[in-house]
C-alpha cells in the first residue's frame, strides 16, 4: 500500500513520449484553423481533431499585411472554452516568450509557424525546455531533422500558407519522403555525410533509417483546400492534414470540414472522394504561386 | 490469431506493431464487413468525438456492437475507452458497451500529461509504465466491472467479461504484457471451451 502511494507520486510530464504521443493520436485526422469559438464548434462537430485558434487565417494574414503575431489570449481561451477536442495556437519563429505565455495559458500544441512574421532570423525556439510540444513546418528532411532537433514532437509540410494552393505542400512532402527513401537505403558509412549535406544530426539520420520514417508524426500543411486536396497528400505519405484558410474561406465551411474530414480517412477510396466533392459550391480563391514575390513567400521564412 | 484495429483516426500502426511482436495479426478495420474473420478487436486511442461521428456515419457502430454480443472481446484505449463507455460525463455515450461513467480529458489538458508506474492486477509486480495523454479516468464502474488498475485513486484499468478498457497507451511503450493480456482473452473465447 506505501509502495502504491509512493508510485503515485512518481509522475514525469512533458516527457518526449508524452508529446508526440498526442501528435500519435491525431493520426488520419484534419485539424483546422479557426478564429471564433463558433468556427471551432463548427470545426469539432465536423469531426477535425483539433483546432488552430489563430486571430486571421493566413489568407486573410496575407491581405492584411505588416507584422504578423501571436493571437490574443481572450481569443485563445474562449475557444479552449468551447470545444474539448485539443487547441493549438502559433508564435512566431524564434518568438520563445510568445511561448511561454501561451503553455501558461494551457493551450496543448504550438505551433512554431512561418504563417507569423519571424521575431528571430538565426535562431528557433529550444522547444526541449517546454512541457508543451510543438509541431514545426519543414520543406525537406534536413530541415524537419533540425526542428526534431531543437525538441519538435510534430512535423508538417510548409507547403504555401494562405494561397489554397496544393502545389508547395506537394512538392515539400515528396521532397521529405524521396529523402527517407533514399537514406533508408543507404549503407552506413553513407550516412555521416548524408547527415553533413543536409544539415542534421547523424544520430536522428540513423533512427531515420531505421524507421524507414521520420520519427515523429508528419503533417500536410500549407495550401490544401479541397477533399482531393487532402487525400492527394494522404496519399503522398501524410499522417494527416492541417486545413488553414481552406474551410473559413469557402461559401459552405460545414459541408466543406465534412467533406474534408471524410477524404482524409478515405484518401484511397475514388467513389467515397467523388460523392464527398460533390456540390460543396465555391472553394476559397486562390493565388497562383507563380505571381508571389520572393518576399511574399512565407515558406521561406525560417530555415 | 487475427485482432482487428479500428483504423478510423488515431494511434492504429502502433497497435498492429505490438500485435505483430506478440506473434497475433493485426488488421485495420474501416469499413463494414472489415470485422469477418477477426476475433478479438482494439479501438485505439484517437479523438472520441471524432472517431464516435465517423463510425455512425460509416454504419461500424451496428457492426461493433453485433461483434460484442456474439462476445468476441474488444479492448479500448483511451478514447476507445470513452468509445465503449455506456455513460460519458455530459455527453450522450457512442457505443455504450460496458458498464462505466467516464469522465473526459480527466486529468487536465496536454501539459498535465504524464508518466507514470502502475500496477495492474494479472500482469505480475513489475510495475507497467502508463503513458496518459489528455486521458480519460473511470467514476463509476457497474457491479460485474474488475478495477485492474488505479493511479492516484482514480480508475484507469478495468475489465468487464469481454470487455477490456485503459486510460493509458500500452502501445507507446515497448512491454508486451498488456497486449499478451488481451491476446489471451481472445484465445480463451475463440478455442472451444472445455467443460
Amino acid at each position: 500500500m506505501e509502495q502504491e502511494e509512493r508510485r503515485d507520486k512518481m509522475v514525469e510530464r512533458g516527457t518526449f513520449r508524452v508529446k508526440k504521443g498526442l501528435a500519435e493520436m491525431q493520426k488520419g485526422g484534419v485539424i483546422m484553423d479557426v478564429t471564433t469559438p463558433e468556427q471551432a464548434k463548427i470545426a469539432q462537430e465536423a469531426g477535425a481533431v483539433a483546432v488552430m485558434a489563430l486571430e486571421r487565417v493566413p489568407a486573410d494574414i496575407r491581405a492584411v499585411g505588416g507584422v504578423a503575431r501571436m493571437a490574443d489570449p481572450e481569443i485563445i481561451e474562449k475557444i479552449m472554452e468551447e470545444v474539448t477536442i485539443p487547441v493549438m495556437a502559433k508564435v512566431r519563429i524564434g518568438h520563445f516568450v510568445e511561448a511561454q505565455i501561451l503553455e501558461s495559458l494551457g493551450v496543448d500544441y504550438i505551433d512554431e509557424s512561418e504563417v507569423l512574421t519571424p521575431a528571430d532570423e538565426l535562431y528557433h525556439i529550444d522547444k526541449d525546455r517546454f512541457t508543451v510540444p510543438f509541431v514545426c513546418g519543414a520543406r525537406d528532411l534536413g530541415e524537419a531533422l533540425r526542428r526534431i532537433g531543437e525538441g519538435a514532437a510534430m512535423v508538417r509540410t510548409k507547403g504555401e500558407p494562405g494561397t489554397g494552393n496544393v502545389v508547395e505542400a506537394v512538392s515539400h512532402m515528396r521532397l521529405i519522403m524521396a529523402q527517407i527513401r533514399k537514406v533508408s537505403n543507404m549503407r552506413e558509412e553513407e550516412l555521416t555525410a548524408e547527415a553533413k549535406s543536409l544539415g542534421a544530426s547523424l544520430e536522428l539520420i540513423k533512427e531515420v533509417k531505421k524507421l524507414g520514417r521520420l520519427p515523429v508524426v508528419n503533417f500536410a500543411a500549407g495550401g490544401i483546400a479541397t477533399p482531393a486536396d487532402a487525400a492527394l497528400m494522404m496519399q503522398l505519405g501524410s499522417d494527416g492534414v492541417f486545413v488553414g484558410s481552406g474551410i473559413f474561406k469557402s461559401r459552405d465551411p460545414e459541408k466543406r470540414a465534412r467533406a474534408i474530414v471524410e477524404a482524409t480517412l478515405n484518401y484511397d477510396d475514388p467513389q467515397v472522394l467523388s460523392r464527398v466533392s460533390r456540390g460543396l459550391g465555391d472553394a476559397m480563391t486562390g493565388i497562383d504561386i507563380a505571381t508571389l514575390d520572393e518576399k511574399e513567400r512565407m515558406q521561406v521564412r525560417g530555415w | 490469431m487475427k485482432v482487428g484495429v479500428l483504423n478510423i483516426q488515431g494511434a492504429v500502426s502502433e497497435h498492429i506493431d505490438i500485435l505483430e511482436k506478440c506473434g497475433a495479426e493485426g488488421v485495420p478495420v474501416k469499413k463494414k464487413g472489415d470485422l469477418a474473420g477477426i476475433e478479438g478487436l482494439i479501438i485505439p486511442g484517437g479523438e472520441s468525438t471524432t472517431i464516435g461521428r465517423l463510425i455512425r456515419e460509416f454504419q461500424l457502430d451496428r457492426e461493433i456492437i453485433e461483434f460484442h454480443k456474439k462476445d468476441k472481446p474488444i479492448w479500448g484505449t483511451c478514447a476507445g475507452l470513452v468509445l465503449i463507455a455506456r455513460e460519458i460525463e455530459g455527453e450522450s455515450p457512442h457505443l455504450g458497451l460496458m458498464d462505466i461513467r467516464v469522465r473526459r480529458n480527466a486529468f487536465g489538458r496536454q501539459k498535465e500529461s504524464f508518466e507514470g508506474e502502475l500496477f495492474i492486477h494479472g500482469l505480475g509486480e513489475e510495475p507497467f509504465t502508463g503513458v496518459f495523454i489528455r486521458a480519460p479516468y473511470v467514476t463509476r464502474t457497474g457491479p460485474e466491472v474488475e478495477i485492474l488498475s488505479s493511479f492516484q485513486g482514480k480508475v484507469v484499468g478495468v475489465r468487464e467479461r469481454n470487455l477490456l478498457a485503459t486510460s493509458f497507451h500500452p502501445e507507446l511503450t515497448e512491454d508486451l504484457r498488456f497486449h499478451k493480456f488481451f491476446l489471451k482473452m481472445v484465445g480463451e473465447e475463440s478455442s472451444p471451451k472445455v467443460c
